[in-house]
């Protein structure tokens, strides 16, 4: 028996807002002490009111733009109830029937493994809500904490329709999303910090069926990997338990990284009643479509587009572009730098090769790359007009990373301008020959290698400023005229 | 004075009898030292634009001196705040409510909290978990309710003024019990930052005074809009100030007469129908209006108000402030923290109504019960604007009857739910709605005349009940243990 897999997902996106979704607290949290991030509305005390951050519902609408979904005139939030210590006011305030955006889809590559090509994965909705606070568990211990800094940061929700048919094709939609949500900088969507976050609905049925199969739903995978393997084990999982005769129970299942496995948290027949009602603290919302026309206009092109357009104009290998096109900044990057006069091919290999190298090291963004788009194209022009040889422009390159400075500066303050003068050379290689005549005698005698060990001997001499080609030239010259002089030798 | 001759405690005389203003004042100083300084040299800074800032600060502060009682479910910082519940025994919030910060920055003093039915949820102040307040003209009888505590106050000269909320008549219906002025503000009209919510779509603060003259002025300072609100109108107040005295010659007062046809005290009757005729003496039209809808406010109001509550009131739960039961062994789990906690810590009437609006909103019941009564809130507003195409306001009795023995309905909670009868509309509908003074019985307990009028039009109802007032021979009644 064939089955076939169905894959639904929901995104938990916290967006980079400067303060939380209902009150005016600061939203960065992550590294600020426990229950200093917080006021009476995200405390929930009692005579607390919402009050709602505009950014947010900009972001989600841009969001919801981006996955070409409809935005309605008419949005409004609604109250979640159920009682748990990390939900401050004993309800979230999320949307249920009128959410901010709606019916749309992201087109991935598909699984061609599973002779699925390019098509689209719809996108039910996009809604908007606050997270909860966090708790931290002593078991044993007989107590709990609650860190009230999350509660009322604004997460922004994502909810795919089950179009998916395998763990790649979950992986595509989930690289895809992330990249949209960070070229549009409304999160910086780290998974690991939680700003991200992945849940999944999985059943198998079938193939040629059209009635859905029970489903599990997956939480607990904290990295994209984690996802792939989460959901490669659970349809095998499905699979087995089908093929044992039994049936699947609709459960959650986590993730549990160590064992690589997927195990039972809690029933989920008895699904919570929510009692979903309007929220009377906050008026209904009308987006009129001039609005979401100007939000129409502030999308950018995002990565996918943006990488076959430096294929097309820019003749970039896909590799290549695909890496440059990855994240606004970087594309940005690369493209400022191309209007200060360089090649592309020139500025692709400096920023992913050196460049990307330097910043690795320290884990920075390229934002905060202290050589500028600017100082890198100086650089390149350096090179281009023959100051500089490659390798010494790599080392100008390092100086810049770790000072900040200009290329022209560098070069003149080290003196590492590139000999291009023709007499100073021949002394260098006068001093080579003769040091060498082993090598000579070599070339003589016909190893036309033996040139290019004088010529790296030249370089030595000249700190490796002399101009190589140059070198290498009179380097040979000068051994045709031992050549000569040697036959000429009784 | 002369003004070399100016003193400190001369000026503090002079600024508090109102000879002089505070503005006057600096801007003597201010002047004196732009005159002065040239040669002098004594200031390195000057604050002229601060300091006359300030001085009209000092001088706009239209409650100095004023006490205020405030209503227990209206947060005062580091005081306790209680709902009259025992689930918040001693909580002290560490803010103050908008109203309250409004009223301090007035000049107006607070006195104290006042008593109230647990989480505002009764009209009789029996519901109070720190027991009943009892009526200033009878005591044996309940002051109303839920702002009982507030209305018993002003009534017995414990304070000039004081505020309450108003979710389904708990300032109107003790203010009428009482004999004295009680104003619910259109919804909107009055921040409810710092109120702590019972039905968040019906409640409102208001003002409970001794005269319609002192509600205005208590209105506005409080009203305005409020950026900590998403509900409150952003439209600044009206200035209320010039309303009086009150002319009511040409003002249309329309009478839902339907409504009045059963189960009104006649004592109750009389006084309404003297009230009116009080008001047509002096130039209002009367005559008939037609609210077909009128009679499922109640029903609505008691499905939509505690669907509300059920979910407000989920945030008492022991983890962070408040009352928390004590658990014996560690087995216990926050499950039982929660049923425990709450079972102590809510009377019988509040649990009442989470389980009533628990109910409504609850998966298979929230179209039939909860929608369905928002569906018809909507149709007692049309009938509302309709009528308000042809009268100025809509006049009611406030309450049924007159005041009732402490005890007597106690165990009846439907028989309490149906004196809301003439109240509960202008909560459904947000409309604002005064009760004023129109006498007393032959057993001397207050009776109480309402009007509801246009959204944010106040000025009306209280331009009404000071033509009413004047010259209204009750209007010097006292209780007579506490005069």
């Amino acid at each position: 028996m064939q089955y076939e897999t169905v894959i639904g997902l929901e995104v938990h996106v916290q967006l980079h807002t400067r303060s939380k979704m209902f009150c005016g607290c600061p939203a960065d949290y992550q590294a600020a002490e426990p229950n200093t991030r917080t006021c009476p509305v995200c405390l929930g005390l009692p005579g607390a009111l919402p009050v709602i951050n505009r950014r947010a519902v900009e972001y989600t609408v841009l969001t919801g733009l981006a996955l070409n979904c409809r935005i309605p005139e008419f949005t409004k939030f609604d109250r979640k109830n159920y009682p748990y210590p990390d939900l401050m006011k004993g309800y979230q305030i999320s949307q249920y029937d009128l959410p901010l955006a709606l019916d749309g889809f992201l087109e991935i590559d598909g699984d061609t493994q599973l002779g699925l090509g390019r098509r689209r994965i719809g996108v039910e909705r996009v809604h908007l809500e606050e997270d909860v606070a966090k708790l931290q568990h002593f078991p044993g211990e007989g107590y709990s904490l609650v860190d009230v800094n999350r509660s009322g940061v604004p997460l922004m929700e994502v909810v795919s329709k089950p179009d998916m048919r395998s763990a790649e094709e979950a992986r595509q939609y989930l690289t895809l999303l992330h990249s949209i949500v960070q070229y549009l900088g409304v999160s910086t969507g780290n998974m690991q910090d939680g700003n991200f976050r992945c849940d999944a609905n999985v059943s198998i049925r079938p193939v040629g069926s059209q009635i859905l199969g029970t489903r599990t739903e997956v939480k607990n995978m904290n990295s994209f990997r984690a996802v792939y393997q989460a959901l490669e084990y659970e349809v095998v999982r499905q699979r087995e338990v089908i093929e044992d005769g039994g049936a699947v129970v609709q459960e959650t299942r986590g993730w549990i990284e160590e064992r690589e496995v997927t195990v039972s948290q809690r029933s989920k027949e008895y699904a919570h009643d929510y009692r979903y009602f309007p929220e009377p603290d906050l008026p209904p919302l009308r987006i009129g479509p001039e609005r979401v026309a100007e939000l129409a206009a502030e999308l950018p092109e995002f990565a996918p587009q943006r990488s076959a357009r430096f294929q097309a104009d820019l003749a970039l290998s896909g590799y290549d572009a695909d890496l440059l096109a990855g994240s606004r900044s970087m594309a940005n990057y690369f493209e400022t730098t191309l209007t200060l006069a360089a090649t592309a091919k020139e500025v692709a290999n400096w920023m992913l090769g050196d460049l990307a190298r330097l910043l690795n090291q320290d884990h920075r963004e390229i934002d905060a790359s202290p050589v500028t788009p600017q100082r890198l194209a100086d650089l390149l022009a350096l090179v281009a007009d023959g100051t500089l040889s490659t390798s010494l422009a790599k080392t100008v390159l390092e100086e810049m990373y770790a000072t900040g400075g200009e290329p022209a500066d560098i070069v003149r303050e080290q003196g590492l301008g590139q000999i291009s003068d023709t007499g100073a050379i021949e002394a260098a290689v006068a001093e080579a020959i003769a040091a060498n005549p082993k090598a000579v005698a070599d070339y003589i005698s016909g190893k036309d290698t033996a040139a290019r060990f004088l010529m790296g001997q030249v370089m030595r001499l000249t700190k490796g400023q002399a101009q190589p080609e140059l070198a290498l030239r009179l380097v040979q010259e000068g051994l045709e005229l031992q050549k000569t002089r040697g036959s000429l030798e009784p | 004075m002369a003004p070399g001759a100016w003193t400190v405690t001369g000026i503090r005389a002079a600024v508090a009898g109102g000879d002089l203003s505070a503005r006057e004042v600096c801007a003597h100083y201010l002047d004196r030292i732009a005159a002065t300084d040239g040669r002098l040299h004594a200031f390195t800074t000057v604050l002229r634009e601060a300091a006359l800032a300030r001085a009209d600060e000092v001088d706009a502060r239209p409650l100095l001196g004023v006490p205020i009682a405030v209503k227990d479910v209206i947060c005062t910082r580091g005081v306790p705040t209680t709902a009259g519940s025992r689930i918040l025994a001693g909580y002290r919030p560490p803010y103050d409510a908008t109203v309250v910060s409004r009223l301090l920055d007035a000049g107006a003093v607070i006195v104290g909290k006042t008593n109230c039915d647990e989480f505002a949820m009764g009209s009789s102040t029996e519901h109070s978990a720190y027991g009943p307040t009892r009526n200033p003209w009878a005591l044996d009888r309940i002051p109303g309710g839920s702002s009982g505590g507030a209305a018993a106050a002003v009534a017995a000269g414990q304070a000039p003024a004081s505020i309450g909320t108003d979710t389904g008549g708990s300032i109107r219906q003790p203010a009428a019990l009482c004999g004295v002025v009680g104003l619910k503000p259109t919804y909107g009209r009055v921040s409810r930052y710092g109120l702590l919510a019972f039905a968040s779509s019906l409640d409102q603060i208001g003002p409970l005074t001794w005269t319609v003259a002192d509600a205005a002025a208590v209105l506005q300072v409080l009203a305005g809009p409020d950026p900590r609100d998403a509900t409150a109108s952003t439209e600044p107040p009206p200035d209320l100030s010039r309303l009086f005295p009150g002319n009511v010659r040409g003002t249309r007062i329309g009478v839902p007469r339907v409504a009045l046809a059963d189960g009104v005290d006649p004592e109750v009757l009389d006084a309404f129908g003297a009230a009116l005729a009080m008001l047509s003496d002096r130039g209002a039209e009367v005559c008939d209006v037609d609210l077909p809808h009128m009679q499922y406010a109640v029903p609505v109001y008691y499905l939509v108000a505690p669907a509300e509550a059920s979910s407000n009131l989920a945030r008492y739960d022991g983890v962070r402030y408040g009352h928390r039961a004590k658990l014996d062994g560690a087995a216990a789990g926050v499950s039982e923290m929660y049923a425990r906690t709450r079972s102590e810590g809510f009377g019988a009437e509040v649990k009442r109504r989470i389980m009533l609006g628990t109910y409504a909103l609850s998966a298979g019941y929230y179209d039939a019960y909860y929608v369905h009564a928002q569906r018809v809130r909507s149709l007692i507003r049309n009938d509302f604007d309709r009528a308000f195409a042809a009268v100025d306001a809509v006049a009611m009795p406030t309450t049924p009857t007159p005041a009732f023995r402490i005890g007597e309905r106690i165990d009846d909670p439907l028989a309490m739910y149906l004196g809301d009868v003439f109240t509960v509309s202008a909560n459904l509908t947000g409309l604002p709605a005064i009760s004023l003074p129109a006498g007393l019985t032959q057993a001397r307990l207050p009776i109480g005349f309402q009007l509801v009028g246009r959204p944010f039009d106040e000025a009306t109802l209280l331009r009404i009940g000071d033509a009413l007032e004047r010259d209204a021979p009750w209007s010097d009644e006292r209780p007579p243990a506490f005069a």
